[in-house]
Protein backbone atom coordinates (compact mmCIF):
# COMPACT_ATOMS: atom_id res chain seq x y z
CA UNK A 1 0.00 0.00 0.00
CA UNK A 2 1.80 3.12 -1.10
CA UNK A 3 0.42 6.58 -1.35
CA UNK A 4 1.84 9.68 -2.98
CA UNK A 5 1.10 12.96 -1.24
CA UNK A 6 -2.03 11.45 0.18
CA UNK A 7 -3.35 10.42 -3.24
CA UNK A 8 -4.37 6.77 -3.60
CA UNK A 9 -2.36 5.15 -6.39
CA UNK A 10 -5.54 3.91 -8.07
CA UNK A 11 -6.66 7.50 -8.56
CA UNK A 12 -3.23 8.69 -9.63
CA UNK A 13 -2.63 6.00 -12.23
CA UNK A 14 -6.25 6.12 -13.33
CA UNK A 15 -5.95 9.80 -14.11
CA UNK A 16 -2.53 9.33 -15.67
CA UNK A 17 -4.01 6.76 -18.02
CA UNK A 18 -6.92 9.03 -18.81
CA UNK A 19 -4.43 11.80 -19.48
CA UNK A 20 -2.43 9.53 -21.76
CA UNK A 21 -5.59 8.60 -23.69
CA UNK A 22 -6.58 12.22 -24.11
CA UNK A 23 -2.97 12.93 -25.03
CA UNK A 24 -3.16 10.26 -27.76
CA UNK A 25 -6.05 12.11 -29.37
CA UNK A 26 -4.40 15.50 -28.89
CA UNK A 27 -1.26 14.14 -30.54
CA UNK A 28 -3.04 12.54 -33.52
CA UNK A 29 -5.19 15.59 -34.15
CA UNK A 30 -2.52 18.22 -33.67
CA UNK A 31 -0.20 16.14 -35.87
CA UNK A 32 -2.72 16.34 -38.72
CA UNK A 33 -3.13 20.06 -38.16
CA UNK A 34 0.64 20.55 -38.13
CA UNK A 35 1.12 18.62 -41.37
CA UNK A 36 -1.63 20.62 -43.07
CA UNK A 37 -0.47 23.96 -41.71
CA UNK A 38 3.13 23.23 -42.68
CA UNK A 39 2.45 22.77 -46.37
CA UNK A 40 -0.85 24.57 -47.01
CA UNK A 41 -0.38 27.43 -44.58
CA UNK A 42 -4.01 26.94 -43.67
CA UNK A 43 -5.36 26.49 -40.18
CA UNK A 44 -7.77 23.64 -40.78
CA UNK A 45 -10.70 24.58 -38.60
CA UNK A 46 -12.78 21.70 -39.92
CA UNK A 47 -10.34 19.24 -38.32
CA UNK A 48 -12.68 18.56 -35.41
CA UNK A 49 -15.60 17.96 -37.76
CA UNK A 50 -13.46 15.57 -39.80
CA UNK A 51 -12.54 13.69 -36.62
CA UNK A 52 -16.26 13.45 -35.86
CA UNK A 53 -16.88 12.23 -39.43
CA UNK A 54 -14.32 9.51 -38.80
CA UNK A 55 -16.30 8.24 -35.82
CA UNK A 56 -19.60 8.51 -37.70
CA UNK A 57 -18.37 6.76 -40.83
CA UNK A 58 -17.06 3.92 -38.64
CA UNK A 59 -20.50 3.74 -37.01
CA UNK A 60 -22.24 3.79 -40.42
CA UNK A 61 -20.01 1.07 -41.82
CA UNK A 62 -20.83 -1.06 -38.78
CA UNK A 63 -24.55 -0.27 -38.70
CA UNK A 64 -25.43 -0.26 -42.39
CA UNK A 65 -22.83 -2.60 -43.87
CA UNK A 66 -21.71 -4.76 -40.97
CA UNK A 67 -18.09 -3.75 -41.54
CA UNK A 68 -16.16 -4.26 -38.33
CA UNK A 69 -13.80 -2.01 -36.38
CA UNK A 70 -10.57 -3.35 -37.89
CA UNK A 71 -11.71 -2.71 -41.46
CA UNK A 72 -13.00 0.67 -40.34
CA UNK A 73 -9.51 1.58 -39.11
CA UNK A 74 -8.31 1.11 -42.67
CA UNK A 75 -11.32 2.28 -44.70
CA UNK A 76 -12.50 5.32 -42.74
CA UNK A 77 -9.28 7.36 -43.12
CA UNK A 78 -9.40 6.64 -46.86
CA UNK A 79 -13.09 7.59 -47.18
CA UNK A 80 -12.90 10.75 -45.07
CA UNK A 81 -9.46 11.61 -46.51
CA UNK A 82 -11.03 11.46 -49.97
CA UNK A 83 -13.68 13.99 -48.94
CA UNK A 84 -10.73 16.13 -47.81
CA UNK A 85 -9.11 15.78 -51.23
CA UNK A 86 -12.33 16.94 -52.89
CA UNK A 87 -12.70 19.88 -50.48
CA UNK A 88 -9.10 20.92 -51.13
CA UNK A 89 -9.45 20.71 -54.92
CA UNK A 90 -12.86 22.36 -55.15
CA UNK A 91 -12.61 25.01 -52.44
CA UNK A 92 -9.38 25.47 -50.49
CA UNK A 93 -7.17 25.52 -53.61
CA UNK A 94 -8.95 28.71 -54.70
CA UNK A 95 -7.76 30.57 -51.60
CA UNK A 96 -3.99 30.05 -51.68
CA UNK A 97 -3.35 33.47 -53.20
CA UNK A 98 -5.30 35.13 -50.37
CA UNK A 99 -4.46 35.77 -46.71
CA UNK A 100 -4.43 32.76 -44.30
CA UNK A 101 -7.53 34.15 -42.68
CA UNK A 102 -9.69 33.13 -45.64
CA UNK A 103 -8.67 29.50 -45.35
CA UNK A 104 -9.48 29.59 -41.66
CA UNK A 105 -12.91 31.12 -42.31
CA UNK A 106 -13.69 28.63 -45.07
CA UNK A 107 -12.76 25.60 -42.98
CA UNK A 108 -14.59 27.04 -39.97
CA UNK A 109 -17.72 27.44 -42.10
CA UNK A 110 -17.32 23.91 -43.42
CA UNK A 111 -17.03 22.61 -39.85
CA UNK A 112 -20.31 24.30 -38.91
CA UNK A 113 -22.05 22.89 -41.99
CA UNK A 114 -20.74 19.35 -41.48
CA UNK A 115 -21.66 19.36 -37.79
CA UNK A 116 -25.07 20.81 -38.57
CA UNK A 117 -25.81 18.11 -41.14
CA UNK A 118 -24.87 15.33 -38.74
CA UNK A 119 -26.80 16.95 -35.87
CA UNK A 120 -29.85 17.24 -38.10
CA UNK A 121 -29.65 13.61 -39.13
CA UNK A 122 -28.54 11.89 -35.93
CA UNK A 123 -29.41 14.25 -33.05
CA UNK A 124 -27.05 15.08 -30.24
CA UNK A 125 -27.65 12.23 -27.83
CA UNK A 126 -24.84 10.13 -29.23
CA UNK A 127 -24.73 6.68 -30.80
CA UNK A 128 -23.11 3.63 -29.25
CA UNK A 129 -20.13 1.91 -30.88
CA UNK A 130 -18.95 -1.14 -29.06
CA UNK A 131 -15.37 -2.10 -28.33
CA UNK A 132 -14.21 -4.86 -30.69
CA UNK A 133 -14.28 -8.28 -29.02
CA UNK A 134 -10.54 -8.78 -29.28
CA UNK A 135 -9.93 -5.71 -27.13
CA UNK A 136 -12.72 -5.97 -24.57
CA UNK A 137 -11.91 -6.59 -20.94
CA UNK A 138 -8.78 -5.46 -19.21
CA UNK A 139 -5.57 -6.41 -17.49
CA UNK A 140 -4.89 -6.16 -13.80
CA UNK A 141 -1.47 -4.58 -13.43
CA UNK A 142 -1.49 -4.95 -9.64
CA UNK A 143 -1.53 -1.24 -8.91
CA UNK A 144 -4.40 -0.58 -11.32
CA UNK A 145 -6.83 -2.10 -13.79
CA UNK A 146 -5.93 -1.33 -17.41
CA UNK A 147 -8.76 -1.63 -19.96
CA UNK A 148 -7.30 -3.32 -23.04
CA UNK A 149 -8.97 -1.00 -25.51
CA UNK A 150 -7.47 2.08 -23.87
CA UNK A 151 -4.01 0.53 -23.90
CA UNK A 152 -4.54 -0.19 -27.60
CA UNK A 153 -5.49 3.44 -28.30
CA UNK A 154 -2.29 4.72 -26.70
CA UNK A 155 -0.11 2.21 -28.56
CA UNK A 156 -1.86 2.69 -31.92
CA UNK A 157 -1.64 6.45 -31.65
CA UNK A 158 2.04 6.31 -30.73
CA UNK A 159 2.76 4.04 -33.70
CA UNK A 160 0.87 6.25 -36.16
CA UNK A 161 2.54 9.38 -34.79
CA UNK A 162 5.99 7.83 -35.02
CA UNK A 163 5.27 6.51 -38.52
CA UNK A 164 4.16 9.94 -39.70
CA UNK A 165 7.18 11.60 -38.12
CA UNK A 166 9.46 9.06 -39.77
CA UNK A 167 7.83 9.47 -43.17
CA UNK A 168 8.17 13.24 -43.05
CA UNK A 169 11.60 13.58 -41.45
CA UNK A 170 13.44 10.56 -42.78
CA UNK A 171 12.18 9.64 -46.25
CA UNK A 172 12.58 11.10 -49.70
CA UNK A 173 8.88 11.83 -50.00
CA UNK A 174 9.10 13.66 -46.69
CA UNK A 175 12.05 15.67 -48.04
CA UNK A 176 9.84 16.81 -50.94
CA UNK A 177 7.21 17.80 -48.41
CA UNK A 178 9.61 19.75 -46.20
CA UNK A 179 11.18 21.44 -49.21
CA UNK A 180 7.79 22.41 -50.62
CA UNK A 181 6.85 23.81 -47.21
CA UNK A 182 9.87 26.11 -47.42
CA UNK A 183 9.85 27.07 -51.08
CA UNK A 184 7.06 25.58 -53.21
CA UNK A 185 8.01 27.64 -56.27
CA UNK A 186 11.53 26.23 -56.46
CA UNK A 187 10.34 22.68 -55.80
CA UNK A 188 7.90 23.10 -58.70
CA UNK A 189 10.74 24.40 -60.86
CA UNK A 190 12.57 21.12 -60.19
CA UNK A 191 9.76 19.28 -61.94
CA UNK A 192 7.73 18.17 -58.92
CA UNK A 193 3.94 18.45 -59.03
CA UNK A 194 3.47 20.61 -55.93
CA UNK A 195 -0.31 21.18 -56.24
CA UNK A 196 -0.90 17.43 -56.27
CA UNK A 197 1.38 17.04 -53.26
CA UNK A 198 -0.60 19.74 -51.43
CA UNK A 199 -3.89 17.99 -52.21
CA UNK A 200 -2.63 14.62 -51.00
CA UNK A 201 -1.14 16.20 -47.88
CA UNK A 202 -4.49 17.71 -46.99
CA UNK A 203 -6.14 14.34 -47.62
CA UNK A 204 -3.55 12.68 -45.37
CA UNK A 205 -4.05 15.21 -42.55
CA UNK A 206 -7.81 14.73 -42.76
CA UNK A 207 -7.28 10.97 -42.82
CA UNK A 208 -5.33 11.24 -39.56
CA UNK A 209 -8.26 13.12 -37.99
CA UNK A 210 -10.64 10.42 -39.22
CA UNK A 211 -8.41 7.69 -37.81
CA UNK A 212 -8.51 9.44 -34.45
CA UNK A 213 -12.29 9.47 -34.81
CA UNK A 214 -12.41 5.69 -35.32
CA UNK A 215 -10.15 5.14 -32.30
CA UNK A 216 -12.41 7.43 -30.26
CA UNK A 217 -15.71 5.87 -31.32
CA UNK A 218 -15.71 3.02 -28.76
CA UNK A 219 -14.52 5.30 -25.93
CA UNK A 220 -16.69 8.36 -26.36
CA UNK A 221 -20.17 8.13 -27.75
CA UNK A 222 -20.38 8.94 -31.46
CA UNK A 223 -21.77 12.44 -31.33
CA UNK A 224 -21.93 15.35 -33.82
CA UNK A 225 -20.34 17.68 -31.26
CA UNK A 226 -17.46 15.40 -30.26
CA UNK A 227 -15.01 17.25 -32.52
CA UNK A 228 -16.10 20.76 -31.61
CA UNK A 229 -15.47 20.02 -27.93
CA UNK A 230 -12.01 18.67 -28.57
CA UNK A 231 -10.67 20.92 -31.28
CA UNK A 232 -10.23 24.04 -29.16
CA UNK A 233 -7.89 22.16 -26.84
CA UNK A 234 -6.09 20.71 -29.85
CA UNK A 235 -5.49 24.18 -31.23
CA UNK A 236 -3.97 25.16 -27.89
CA UNK A 237 -1.73 22.08 -28.16
CA UNK A 238 -0.60 23.12 -31.63
CA UNK A 239 0.19 26.65 -30.45
CA UNK A 240 2.19 25.30 -27.49
CA UNK A 241 4.08 22.81 -29.66
CA UNK A 242 4.80 25.36 -32.36
CA UNK A 243 2.79 25.80 -35.56
CA UNK A 244 3.84 23.34 -38.20
CA UNK A 245 6.30 21.38 -36.05
CA UNK A 246 5.67 17.64 -36.44
CA UNK A 247 7.65 16.47 -33.44
CA UNK A 248 6.32 19.39 -31.40
CA UNK A 249 2.72 18.39 -32.14
CA UNK A 250 3.33 14.79 -31.08
CA UNK A 251 5.30 15.45 -27.89
CA UNK A 252 3.11 18.30 -26.66
CA UNK A 253 0.00 16.26 -27.48
CA UNK A 254 1.02 13.37 -25.24
CA UNK A 255 2.70 15.65 -22.69
CA UNK A 256 -0.26 17.96 -22.21
CA UNK A 257 -2.64 15.02 -21.90
CA UNK A 258 -0.54 13.80 -19.00
CA UNK A 259 -0.27 17.26 -17.46
CA UNK A 260 -4.03 17.55 -17.67
CA UNK A 261 -4.46 14.15 -16.02
CA UNK A 262 -2.09 15.05 -13.18
CA UNK A 263 -3.89 18.35 -12.65
CA UNK A 264 -7.11 16.41 -12.29
CA UNK A 265 -5.51 14.48 -9.43
CA UNK A 266 -3.81 17.29 -7.58
CA UNK A 267 -6.02 20.29 -8.31
CA UNK A 268 -9.13 19.16 -10.17
CA UNK A 269 -10.60 22.67 -10.33
CA UNK A 270 -7.82 23.72 -12.75
CA UNK A 271 -7.91 20.65 -14.99
CA UNK A 272 -10.04 22.19 -17.73
CA UNK A 273 -7.96 25.36 -17.98
CA UNK A 274 -4.43 24.11 -17.34
CA UNK A 275 -3.65 23.70 -21.04
CA UNK A 276 -4.75 27.25 -21.78
CA UNK A 277 -2.69 28.60 -18.88
CA UNK A 278 0.34 26.78 -20.32
CA UNK A 279 -0.49 28.18 -23.74
CA UNK A 280 -0.54 31.72 -22.38
CA UNK A 281 2.80 31.21 -20.61
CA UNK A 282 4.43 29.67 -23.67
CA UNK A 283 3.20 32.48 -25.88
CA UNK A 284 4.70 35.00 -23.47
CA UNK A 285 8.08 33.30 -23.23
CA UNK A 286 8.44 31.58 -26.59
CA UNK A 287 5.90 32.92 -29.09
CA UNK A 288 6.92 30.43 -31.80
CA UNK A 289 5.99 27.53 -29.50
CA UNK A 290 8.19 25.02 -27.69
CA UNK A 291 9.36 23.31 -30.89
CA UNK A 292 8.65 26.09 -33.38
CA UNK A 293 11.34 27.46 -35.62
CA UNK A 294 11.86 31.17 -35.33
CA UNK A 295 12.57 32.38 -38.82
CA UNK B 1 37.53 22.17 -78.28
CA UNK B 2 35.38 19.11 -77.74
CA UNK B 3 32.84 17.38 -79.95
CA UNK B 4 30.04 19.18 -78.21
CA UNK B 5 31.17 22.61 -79.36
CA UNK B 6 31.91 21.55 -82.92
CA UNK B 7 28.34 20.38 -83.46
CA UNK B 8 26.98 23.47 -81.78
CA UNK B 9 25.29 25.13 -84.75
CA UNK B 10 21.89 23.84 -83.61
CA UNK B 11 19.56 26.44 -82.20
CA UNK B 12 18.37 25.28 -78.79
CA UNK B 13 16.47 28.22 -77.30
CA UNK B 14 14.74 31.10 -79.05
CA UNK B 15 13.22 33.84 -76.91
CA UNK B 16 10.95 36.22 -78.83
CA UNK B 17 9.15 39.32 -77.59
CA UNK B 18 9.13 38.01 -74.03
CA UNK B 19 7.02 40.22 -71.76
CA UNK B 20 6.84 39.82 -68.02
CA UNK B 21 5.08 41.36 -65.03
CA UNK B 22 5.51 41.41 -61.27
CA UNK B 23 1.96 42.03 -60.10
CA UNK B 24 0.98 45.22 -61.95
CA UNK B 25 4.51 46.29 -62.74
CA UNK B 26 5.57 45.60 -66.33
CA UNK B 27 9.24 44.51 -66.12
CA UNK B 28 10.10 42.75 -69.39
CA UNK B 29 9.26 44.73 -72.53
CA UNK B 30 10.04 42.28 -75.31
CA UNK B 31 13.20 40.27 -74.69
CA UNK B 32 14.76 38.63 -77.78
CA UNK B 33 17.76 36.33 -77.82
CA UNK B 34 18.98 32.92 -78.96
CA UNK B 35 21.10 30.20 -77.43
CA UNK B 36 22.73 27.43 -79.44
CA UNK B 37 23.41 23.99 -78.07
CA UNK B 38 26.61 23.86 -76.05
CA UNK B 39 26.94 27.61 -75.65
CA UNK B 40 27.43 29.66 -72.52
CA UNK B 41 25.71 33.02 -72.88
CA UNK B 42 25.40 35.73 -70.27
CA UNK B 43 22.77 38.30 -69.57
CA UNK B 44 24.60 41.42 -68.42
CA UNK B 45 23.04 44.60 -67.15
CA UNK B 46 22.49 46.86 -64.21
CA UNK B 47 20.42 45.96 -61.17
CA UNK B 48 16.75 45.93 -62.05
CA UNK B 49 17.36 45.62 -65.79
CA UNK B 50 15.30 42.42 -65.93
CA UNK B 51 17.98 39.70 -66.06
CA UNK B 52 16.66 37.59 -63.18
CA UNK B 53 13.11 38.20 -64.35
CA UNK B 54 14.05 36.84 -67.78
CA UNK B 55 15.31 33.59 -66.22
CA UNK B 56 12.17 33.35 -64.09
CA UNK B 57 9.98 33.94 -67.15
CA UNK B 58 11.78 31.21 -69.13
CA UNK B 59 11.39 28.81 -66.18
CA UNK B 60 7.70 29.69 -65.90
CA UNK B 61 7.83 30.94 -62.32
CA UNK B 62 6.93 34.54 -63.15
CA UNK B 63 3.30 35.32 -62.35
CA UNK B 64 2.41 36.76 -65.75
CA UNK B 65 4.38 36.34 -68.95
CA UNK B 66 3.73 36.63 -72.70
CA UNK B 67 5.61 36.12 -75.91
CA UNK B 68 7.42 33.02 -77.04
CA UNK B 69 10.08 30.78 -75.53
CA UNK B 70 10.91 27.98 -77.95
CA UNK B 71 13.07 25.22 -76.49
CA UNK B 72 14.07 22.41 -78.87
CA UNK B 73 11.16 23.58 -81.02
CA UNK B 74 8.65 23.34 -78.20
CA UNK B 75 6.74 26.37 -76.89
CA UNK B 76 7.37 26.74 -73.14
CA UNK B 77 5.31 29.87 -72.50
CA UNK B 78 2.12 27.82 -72.08
CA UNK B 79 3.66 25.20 -69.75
CA UNK B 80 3.73 24.94 -65.95
CA UNK B 81 7.19 25.24 -64.31
CA UNK B 82 7.21 21.53 -63.48
CA UNK B 83 6.61 20.66 -67.13
CA UNK B 84 9.28 23.11 -68.25
CA UNK B 85 11.73 21.42 -65.88
CA UNK B 86 10.80 18.08 -67.41
CA UNK B 87 11.89 19.32 -70.86
CA UNK B 88 15.44 19.19 -69.48
CA UNK B 89 15.88 22.69 -68.10
CA UNK B 90 17.17 23.43 -64.60
CA UNK B 91 17.20 26.65 -62.62
CA UNK B 92 19.61 27.76 -59.92
CA UNK B 93 18.17 30.86 -58.22
CA UNK B 94 20.16 33.85 -57.08
CA UNK B 95 19.37 33.17 -53.41
CA UNK B 96 20.54 29.58 -54.09
CA UNK B 97 17.41 28.01 -52.63
CA UNK B 98 19.11 25.65 -50.21
CA UNK B 99 16.44 24.17 -47.93
CA UNK B 100 17.02 24.72 -44.22
CA UNK B 101 14.85 21.79 -43.17
CA UNK B 102 16.84 19.37 -45.35
CA UNK B 103 20.33 18.00 -44.81
CA UNK B 104 23.01 18.63 -47.42
CA UNK B 105 22.47 15.10 -48.73
CA UNK B 106 18.70 15.58 -48.91
CA UNK B 107 19.18 18.89 -50.71
CA UNK B 108 21.49 17.15 -53.16
CA UNK B 109 19.06 14.31 -53.81
CA UNK B 110 15.92 16.47 -53.92
CA UNK B 111 15.50 17.39 -57.61
CA UNK B 112 14.06 14.39 -59.44
CA UNK B 113 15.68 13.03 -62.58
CA UNK B 114 14.01 14.67 -65.59
CA UNK B 115 16.19 13.20 -68.36
CA UNK B 116 18.51 10.22 -68.49
CA UNK B 117 22.24 10.81 -68.27
CA UNK B 118 22.51 13.06 -65.22
CA UNK B 119 25.57 13.00 -63.03
CA UNK B 120 25.57 10.42 -60.25
CA UNK B 121 25.66 11.53 -56.63
CA UNK B 122 29.29 10.36 -56.51
CA UNK B 123 30.23 12.37 -59.59
CA UNK B 124 28.75 15.52 -58.06
CA UNK B 125 30.63 14.89 -54.82
CA UNK B 126 33.86 14.35 -56.80
CA UNK B 127 33.25 17.67 -58.51
CA UNK B 128 32.63 19.44 -55.18
CA UNK B 129 34.62 17.49 -52.57
CA UNK B 130 33.77 20.01 -49.81
CA UNK B 131 30.20 18.74 -49.84
CA UNK B 132 31.21 15.16 -49.12
CA UNK B 133 32.33 15.97 -45.58
CA UNK B 134 29.18 17.94 -44.83
CA UNK B 135 26.49 15.59 -46.13
CA UNK B 136 24.73 15.27 -42.80
CA UNK B 137 24.81 18.98 -41.94
CA UNK B 138 21.77 21.16 -42.25
CA UNK B 139 21.77 22.61 -45.77
CA UNK B 140 21.89 26.23 -44.68
CA UNK B 141 24.78 25.62 -42.25
CA UNK B 142 27.14 25.48 -45.23
CA UNK B 143 29.24 28.49 -46.20
CA UNK B 144 27.99 30.65 -49.06
CA UNK B 145 30.41 29.02 -51.50
CA UNK B 146 29.45 25.51 -50.42
CA UNK B 147 25.77 26.39 -50.73
CA UNK B 148 26.40 27.58 -54.28
CA UNK B 149 28.20 24.32 -55.10
CA UNK B 150 25.29 22.38 -53.64
CA UNK B 151 22.80 24.46 -55.62
CA UNK B 152 24.67 23.77 -58.87
CA UNK B 153 25.55 20.18 -57.99
CA UNK B 154 22.00 19.10 -57.27
CA UNK B 155 20.69 20.23 -60.68
CA UNK B 156 23.50 18.36 -62.44
CA UNK B 157 22.01 15.15 -61.07
CA UNK B 158 18.71 15.70 -62.88
CA UNK B 159 19.93 15.03 -66.39
CA UNK B 160 18.92 18.54 -67.49
CA UNK B 161 21.49 19.81 -70.00
CA UNK B 162 20.24 23.38 -70.10
CA UNK B 163 21.10 25.39 -66.99
CA UNK B 164 19.84 28.79 -65.93
CA UNK B 165 22.28 30.15 -63.35
CA UNK B 166 21.41 33.37 -61.59
CA UNK B 167 24.52 35.15 -60.29
CA UNK B 168 26.39 32.07 -59.07
CA UNK B 169 29.38 34.16 -57.95
CA UNK B 170 27.52 36.78 -55.95
CA UNK B 171 29.12 37.49 -52.60
CA UNK B 172 31.73 34.73 -52.88
CA UNK B 173 35.47 34.84 -52.22
CA UNK B 174 37.73 35.05 -55.33
CA UNK B 175 39.08 31.53 -54.87
CA UNK B 176 35.53 30.14 -54.84
CA UNK B 177 34.60 32.23 -57.88
CA UNK B 178 37.56 30.66 -59.70
CA UNK B 179 36.42 27.18 -58.73
CA UNK B 180 32.91 27.87 -60.01
CA UNK B 181 34.40 29.30 -63.22
CA UNK B 182 36.40 26.09 -63.75
CA UNK B 183 33.26 24.07 -63.09
CA UNK B 184 31.28 25.99 -65.72
CA UNK B 185 34.03 25.54 -68.32
CA UNK B 186 34.09 21.83 -67.50
CA UNK B 187 30.30 21.63 -67.86
CA UNK B 188 30.49 23.40 -71.21
CA UNK B 189 33.03 20.83 -72.37
CA UNK B 190 30.59 18.14 -71.27
CA UNK B 191 27.99 19.60 -73.62
CA UNK B 192 25.88 21.59 -71.18
CA UNK B 193 24.22 24.77 -72.40
CA UNK B 194 24.15 27.61 -69.89
CA UNK B 195 22.50 30.99 -69.51
CA UNK B 196 24.37 32.95 -66.90
CA UNK B 197 23.10 36.09 -65.24
CA UNK B 198 26.09 38.05 -63.98
CA UNK B 199 27.10 41.33 -62.46
CA UNK B 200 30.73 40.21 -62.30
CA UNK B 201 31.71 41.08 -65.82
CA UNK B 202 35.27 39.73 -65.59
CA UNK B 203 33.90 36.38 -64.46
CA UNK B 204 31.40 36.44 -67.34
CA UNK B 205 34.22 37.14 -69.82
CA UNK B 206 36.18 34.14 -68.54
CA UNK B 207 33.46 31.57 -69.30
CA UNK B 208 31.01 32.86 -71.91
CA UNK B 209 30.73 32.67 -75.70
CA UNK B 210 28.44 35.64 -76.00
CA UNK B 211 26.97 38.44 -73.92
CA UNK B 212 23.50 39.92 -74.17
CA UNK B 213 23.17 43.36 -72.63
CA UNK B 214 19.82 43.86 -70.93
CA UNK B 215 18.44 47.28 -70.14
CA UNK B 216 14.94 48.24 -69.04
CA UNK B 217 13.49 44.87 -69.93
CA UNK B 218 15.00 44.65 -73.44
CA UNK B 219 18.12 43.14 -74.97
CA UNK B 220 19.84 46.22 -76.35
CA UNK B 221 23.12 44.75 -77.59
CA UNK B 222 24.91 41.49 -78.34
CA UNK B 223 28.67 41.20 -77.90
CA UNK B 224 30.59 38.05 -78.86
CA UNK B 225 33.18 37.26 -76.20
CA UNK B 226 35.95 37.55 -78.81
CA UNK B 227 35.02 41.19 -79.44
CA UNK B 228 34.80 42.06 -75.77
CA UNK B 229 38.07 43.98 -75.55
CA UNK B 230 37.12 46.13 -78.53
CA UNK B 231 33.78 46.94 -76.94
CA UNK B 232 34.97 47.45 -73.41
CA UNK B 233 34.14 51.17 -73.24
CA UNK B 234 30.68 50.62 -74.64
CA UNK B 235 30.08 47.88 -72.09
CA UNK B 236 31.27 50.05 -69.23
CA UNK B 237 28.78 52.65 -70.33
CA UNK B 238 25.96 50.04 -70.39
CA UNK B 239 26.79 48.72 -66.97
CA UNK B 240 27.55 52.10 -65.47
CA UNK B 241 30.86 51.00 -64.02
Amino acid sequence: MFELLGIPPQALFGQLLLGLINGSFYALLSLGLAVIFGLLNIINFSHGAQYMMGAFVAWMLMTYAGINYWWALLLVPIIVGTTGVVIERVMIARLYHLDHLYGLLLTFGLALIIQGLFRNQYGVSGLPYSIPGELSGGTNLGFMFLPNYRAWVVVASAIVCFGTWFAIERTRLGAYLRAATENPVLVGAFGINVPRMITLTYGFGVGLAALAGVLAAPIYSVNPNMGADLIIVVFAVVVIGGMGSILGAILTGFGLGIVEGLTRVFYPEASSVVIFVIMALVLLVKPAGLFGRTA
Amino acid sequence: MSEATKTSAEQLLAVRDLQGWYDESHVLHGINFDVKRGEVVTLLGRNGAGKTTTLRAIMGILGKRQGSVLFEGRELIVLQPRDIARQGMAFCPEERGIFASLSVDENLMLPPEVKPGGLSREAVLDMFPNLRERLRSQGTKLSGGEQQMLAIGRILRTGAKFLLLDEPTEGLAPVIVQQIGRTLIHLKQQGFTIILVEQNFRFAASVADRHYVVEQGRVIDTIPNADLTANIDKLHAYLGV
